[in-house]
């Protein structure tokens, strides 16, 4: 039995088993579009370990790793076309990225500030931390797409603790009787801070929650980047043609901690993570790119380090953008300010260096 | 035309829905019900149930997606059945609804406005009756609208409709259907966060809303009548954000001021507008400012509320004290 799933017996779609052999139909995705794919969960990985080591140093807020479910975060977001609206927990940065948020505007986020130059174009809500939230967001947006007769999609993500949630239940409940154009995405990565899949829900899958709504529901392999982008960009295109949303679980796994102030060797086995260590996303999918002849190591190193210097690069990009100014909190507070928020603000600006 | 507030509120509902293909409005009970209190009355009929429909019966998954609507673009208008089970969807509320333009500095507004019937007197069943505007007073980025009566009910809805960010709409249920007002048929607008002087004074001012206005209003003809003192009667309309100017001018002309609410004193408006007087225009007064308000306890059951609420008798004890010499 593994750490998400409560019936091992349930089998969850596949196309990469872990070591990279093709098991399913493989999806119509050109070569180019698959080495994009992996350069993406790289971002993922190396921005995860970017901003971490910047917290160590003082230098970034706190930060929920993303190391280990980058085959979910980039397949989720990958098969959406701008149009489509994305609204996702704090564990799904990749997500953003792939949408299109520029890596400097999250990186700065990280420095603790709010970007003034959030891409609205890109249609991804900023993180918002309300466990489960979101979910019904998702549905809202999906909701008016289809009042406005937009051939607009919604996707919305949250985690495993996150179905506990009236919200998420609500936002099944409200996307199955509108039949929304929305697909709802569970990212289990087996823990929710310290707390296991199985003491979060007896039901055998999350997945199985969807029947209960009359929403269709799919299980898939959470690392394996394939299974996720094929049953995503089914999902999206099956909501844009008119057919309802879909709820799809991925079972991956959290392989670092749950955020820069957690520590995972409290409540968890080193050996269990070595296990899922073992089954890597990137890993797996390197195997397949390389056995098809898209990838060698050296090639694969490449990446890394182009990657690497992107990140870097847009950490210096986020690290020389001026803070915001200290009173600028008050510009997005309301539309208009009232004659007291003036007034506070004016008071404010006594005790800061501003002119 | 005389309306009553249901029919006010229902003809500015209908306005809105006429002349913004953006607006929709949703809710429990709200399509061919019409809501529990028909404000929605034929809407659905006239307009479609794509623009106007039932949701199911769970107040967050309403304010939630109604952020999701508004984000796109849309202009939802979104009932809660009754303002005590704002508690149920006050995270999408607070948390969200009210953050959505601060979260993404201005990447995105949500233009949504929340109706709930409130207030006490009409005999209903346990949370039915709560007055929950001062636990909105903390929350920053929602405004609050309390009209008094059908004219103000109809002008400040379409207002609230406009408003760029998120408005709490609360109807007082006792003046849903107690009187009729002359009302315009047509559309027209009252500005939000702009107190109304009802009645002019110079001896004390009275600071009121919702179905409080009455009351107040009555107890100052008692007044008038028995003592000769003016009383100026203003009606807030707009809980948040506060007229604090309107506030200010009128304690600065009489240098009394009474405070009149439903809700219970602690932390609530009360409190709030004698900060606003502290702050802003103490040396005017000439007595310590007098509340008179529901009591720090649970909204009592219907054998008891009229103890429970703000009376023109009580109102009139404070008027005599604060008239003392």
């Amino acid at each position: 039995m593994t750490i998400q799933q409560i019936d091992p017996g349930l089998v969850p779609y596949q196309i990469l088993d872990v070591e990279g052999n093709l098991v399913g139909e493989m999806p119509d995705i050109s070569a180019e579009r698959l080495l994009s794919l992996y350069r993406f969960m790289q971002v993922g990985r190396v921005f995860s370990n970017k901003i971490i080591a910047l917290q160590r140093q003082g230098r970034a807020t706190t930060f929920g790793s993303l190391a280990g479910q980058e085959a979910t975060a980039v397949g989720l977001a990958a098969p959406m076309q701008p149009q489509d609206w994305l609204t996702t927990s704090y564990r799904e940065i990749a997500s953003l990225i792939v949408k299109g948020v520029p890596v400097p505007t999250l990186a700065y986020s990280f420095r603790g500030f709010t970007p003034e130059n959030w891409p609205a174009e890109t249609h991804c809500l900023p993180v918002q931390i309300v466990i489960g939230t979101q979910m019904l967001h998702a549905v809202g947006l999906a909701m008016a797409a289809k009042i406005a007769g937009d051939p607009v999609v919604a996707v919305g993500v949250c985690g495993d603790g996150a179905t506990s949630e009236g919200d998420f239940n609500e936002a099944l409940n409200f996307a199955g009787v509108y039949q929304a154009p929305v697909v709802l995405v569970v990212q289990n990565n087996g823990w929710a801070i310290s707390v296991p899949r199985h003491k979060q829900s007896a039901a055998s899958t999350f997945a199985a929650r969807g029947e209960g709504f009359g929403v269709p529901a799919k299980l898939v392999d959470g690392n394996d980047i394939l299974a996720v982008y094929d049953t995503m960009h089914e999902a999206i295109e099956n909501a844009r043609a008119g057919n309802g949303p879909t709820l799809v679980e991925t079972l991956t796994y959290r392989i670092g901690a749950h955020t820069t102030a957690d520590d995972p060797t409290r409540y968890r086995d080193a050996a269990e993570v070595e296990a899922w260590r073992a089954k890597d996303p990137i890993a797996r999918f390197q195997k397949f790119l390389t056995r098809r002849d898209l990838l060698d190591e050296q090639r694969a190193q490449q990446i890394v380090s182009e990657v690497e210097e992107e990140i870097n690069e847009a950490v210096r990009i986020a690290e020389a953008m001026p803070p915001m100014a200290p009173d600028s909190f008050f510009d997005y507070a309301a539309a208009e300010l009232s004659p007291r928020q003036q007034a506070q603000r004016a008071d404010l600006l006594r005790y800061t260096d501003q002119k | 035309m005389q309306m009553t507030m249901v029919e006010a509120l229902n003809s500015a509902l209908g306005l809105e829905l006429e002349r913004d293909r953006r607006v929709v409005v949703l809710g429990e009970d709200i399509g061919p019900n019409g809501g529990v209190f028909r404000v929605t009355e034929h809407l659905q009929e006239k307009y479609g149930e794509e623009r106007v429909f039932d949701t199911p019966l769970a107040e967050s998954g309403i304010i939630g997606t109604s952020i999701g609507m508004a984000v796109y673009g849309l202009r939802p208008i979104a009932e809660i059945q009754f303002a005590g089970f704002l508690f149920v969807c006050m995270n999408q509320l607070v948390s969200q609804a009210a953050r959505m333009r601060f979260r993404s500095a201005g990447a995105y507004s949500c233009p949504l406005v929340v109706r709930a019937p409130y207030g006490g007197g009409v005999r209903t069943p346990e949370m039915h009756s709560d007055s929950l505007e001062g636990a909105f007073l903390q929350t920053p980025g929602i405004k609050i609208v309390v009209p008094s009566n059908p004219y103000d009910a109809k002008g400040l809805l379409a207002a609230a409709v406009d408003d760029p960010d998120p408005v709490l709409f609360l109807e007082n249920i006792k003046l849903y259907r107690s009187f009729r007002a002359d009302t315009p048929v047509e559309h027209y607008s009252i500005p939000l966060g702009k107190a109304n002087v009802v009645r002019e004074g110079t001896d004390v001012s009275i600071f009121a809303y919702g179905a409080m206005v009455n009351v107040a209003l009555e107890a100052a003809k008692q007044a008038q009548q028995e003592t000769g003192t003016s009383v100026e009667v203003i009606d807030l309309r707009t809980i948040w954000p506060l007229d604090e100017d309107a506030i200010t001018a009128s304690v600065a002309k009489t240098g009394r001021a009474i405070i009149v609410h439903e809700a219970p004193r602690a932390g609530g408006v009360g409190a709030e507008i004698t900060a606003v007087i502290n702050e802003r225009c103490f040396y005017s007064l000439l007595k310590p400012i007098a509340r008179v308000t529901g009591y720090d306890t649970p909204y009592p059951v219907p054998g008891q509320e009229d103890y429970y609420l703000p009376t023109p008798a009580k109102v009139m004890t404070a008027l005599r004290e604060i008239m003392e010499p």
